[in-house]
């Protein structure tokens, strides 16, 4: 479909992780100030394997296995930022970031607007979220609403390999602080096309991933699988959805929503987050203000209920699914 | 013949009176209505300054909130120490020719500073610089996370960082007795595998021995240093607290006794390095300095409305130029109304 992949004549095989992989490598290769920091990243290569062969490429001067504390791997990045270097940090999992949240918050995000642009924090922090993979408790949460309404982030959350790797080559060349967070649950799901000397992508744009004129899907990360897939279903009783993928949650490229919801006139949000203050809740009421006139049906919500993540045997009746996303679709349609 | 010493220890008092003197007048503002919150130094004093005389310019500071003469011994001009508790971010833009040019601005939250300072002396590391990081934290920081994170990373990854703890007994108003079990903060080195080291935080001439032996020791490569000092907070916690709800009138009156400033004026005239008119005349020049920077913090123009959103990210993104024209739209009614 109209996926931004890019089929260029470098373009080859890869999945999610690997993507990550290389953009890491080829991110340190051309910028020796790019250095990475985390628990189990060296050696081992991450527990998911994103920094595999980088110790042993860079050396682990640039790869380093912190101590066992998050709070103190995002103070080191927001040390080493302030002084030059790019450090990527990874948190192994999301569930285990709000150790992090007071550097995150107080230091990273204000650094650069605090000190009047005198020390900024050019830093990257990545982290796996999402349910799906059957992984233990606190190891699925999905809490990116929470980095969104923070001043001063950028919040990313890549779909597909070749915008992982787009993304985060963005990610690490920017500027500003940005959460990185990674869909596990897509990981190792399927090797799709990624041009590994390719152009970063843009940090403050959606990307439209097909287009339609019936009906706007809206998500990012994970849920764009599923999200997808409701189109194809939609697609096959003659209703034609467009899918666009946030992917960037801060700051937010509202022009494209406003613009597509305005065309359609109707909208369904996806996310796998708590619907109660997610960004779905901000995306509406964004709808609601600039593109009221045009709607003809009230904006829908498909996502995770307002409870903890489940642990794993209840998870696949919390995540979204085609189903619900179908279901969702045809109540705008009928309304 | 005086020695380099000497005149270090001269410079030493020197600055000591003057922010004992910037102090008082910063506390006077605040009474006055024309500075915030501020976090007063006194009884601090000879800490600040030896740290301030210990550092080079390579070096790094990273301070908390009480450590107004070290940055004005790296450069900062006490007008914009007063900008800052005048409640101005400009404030922490610290002058770009200074030594403090790449410092960390003042650090609110408790301990947080020093896993930052890490990161700083990893970096200073990795980039083989002669150079030094040193972190400051008041007694109560000892009981975060952060803190014992810092030096545990710092230890196991030998960086060349200082981490001084102004020992000043008490947490705003709960006493060190009531922070740890350990004899001395000191000791929490022993888990970091690291030196520490407690010395007469009232004392310059022992201060200076102790940091510049730190420093020295962190810029050969030998790794990190824990320092206690050990003072006593001889003002409220900041000027929205009333030490007298807690802290005995009598405790206050034995610390005033080994206050720093006098204690050094007292050295320094037994040495015959000072005396009754180089004395007057240096406080004179305090007045006249103090006054001239309270001058300039009164005058300086306001910073437009707009600066809340223009330094947020490097460049204003899309998604906020509405907001940053609605704000400055409000911004030139206000004015011209």
């Amino acid at each position: 479909m109209a996926e931004l992949q890019t089929h260029g004549a470098h373009a080859v095989p890869m999945n999610l992780l690997e993507a990550v992989n290389r953009a890491l490598v080829r991110a340190m290769a051309e910028d020796d100030s790019v250095v990475l920091l985390g628990e189990d990243i060296g050696t081992n290569g991450g527990v998911f394997r994103a920094t595999e062969g980088l110790k042993a490429q860079f050396g682990f001067r640039r790869v380093m296995d912190t101590p066992l504390a998050e709070n103190l791997i995002a103070g080191l990045a927001v040390g080493m930022a302030s002084q030059g270097l790019k450090p990527v940090a990874e948190i192994q999992f999301m569930g285990f970031i709000y150790a992090a949240l007071e550097q995150i918050l107080s230091h990273a995000a204000r650094l650069r607007n605090r000190t009047r642009g005198r020390l900024s924090c050019p830093l990257v922090i990545r982290a796996p979220y999402g349910g799906g993979i059957h992984a233990p408790e606190h190891h699925s949460e999905s809490t990116e609403a929470l980095f969104a309404h923070i001043p001063g982030l950028r919040v990313v959350m890549p779909s597909s390999p070749s915008r992982a790797h787009g993304l985060l080559l963005a990610a690490i060349q920017c500027p500003d602080p940005v959460i990185f967070l990674e869909p596990k649950r897509l990981y190792r799901l399927k090797r799709l096309p990624v041009v590994a000397d390719g152009e970063p992508l843009p940090l403050d744009t959606c990307f439209t991933l097909r287009t339609g004129d019936d009906l706007t899907l809206i998500s990012w990360g994970a849920a764009i699988h599923e999200t997808l897939g409701a189109a194809d279903q939609l697609a096959a009783e003659g209703i034609n959805a467009e899918v666009i993928d946030v992917a960037c949650l801060n700051p937010l490229d509202r022009d494209t929503l406003v613009a597509s919801v305005s065309r359609t006139g109707r909208a369904v949000i996806v996310h796998e987050a708590p619907r109660h203050g997610g960004m779905g809740a901000e995306i509406a009421a964004t709808l609601a203000n600039q593109a009221l006139l045009h709607l003809r049906a009230p904006v829908e919500r498909v996502t995770g209920y307002d409870c903890p993540m489940p642990y794993f045997q209840l998870e696949q009746h919390y995540l979204p699914n085609v189903e619900r996303i179908v279901a969702a679709a045809k109540r705008t349609l009928v309304y | 013949m005086r020695t380099d010493h000497d005149h270090r220890r001269v410079a030493g008092y020197k600055t000591m009176a003057m922010i004992r003197h910037f102090d008082k007048k910063a506390v006077n503002l605040q009474r006055t209505g024309r500075l915030g919150t501020y976090a007063s130094c006194l009884g601090a004093e000879a800490i600040g300054t030896a740290a301030g005389l210990a550092l080079t310019r390579d070096d790094y500071f990273v301070p908390y909130y009480r450590d107004h003469a070290t940055l004005y011994l790296r450069g900062v001009p006490l007008h914009q120490i007063l900008q800052y508790w005048g409640g101005d971010e400009r404030g922490n833009a610290f002058p770009a020719d200074s030594d403090a040019r790449r410092d960390l601005p003042y650090c609110v939250p408790i301990a947080t500073q020093l896993t930052q300072a890490a990161g700083i002396a990893s970096a200073a590391k990795l980039r083989h610089k002669h150079a030094a990081v040193l972190a400051t934290c008041g007694d109560g920081a000892t009981s975060r996370g952060d803190f014992y994170e810092a030096l545990n990373v710092a230890g196991v990854w030998q960086l060349p960082l200082v981490v001084l703890i102004n020992n000043n007994q008490w947490a705003i108003s709960v006493p060190r007795g009531l922070q740890t079990a350990c004899a001395s903060l000191a000791d929490k080195a022993v888990a970091a595998g690291i030196p520490g080291v407690q010395v007469d935080g009232n004392d310059l001439d022992a201060l200076l021995k102790v940091l510049d032996d730190a420093l020295e020791r962190a810029r050969a490569g030998k790794g990190t240093t824990l320092v206690e000092a050990i003072s006593y907070r001889l003002s409220d916690h900041t000027t929205a607290d009333d030490a007298s709800r807690y802290r005995k009138a009598s405790d206050l009156h034995r610390a005033w006794q080994n206050e720093p400033v006098r204690r050094l004026r007292d050295t320094l005239a037994e040495s015959g390095l000072w005396d009754a008119q180089r004395e007057t005349d240096w406080q004179q020049q305090c007045e006249r300095t103090v006054e001239e920077a309270i001058d300039t913090y009164l005058n300086l123009p306001p910073a437009p409305a707009t600066d809340m959103l223009d330094y947020l990210y490097a460049a204003l993104p899309a998604a906020l130029r509405d907001q940053r024209a609605a704000l400055a739209a409000l911004n030139q009614e206000v004015r011209h109304g």
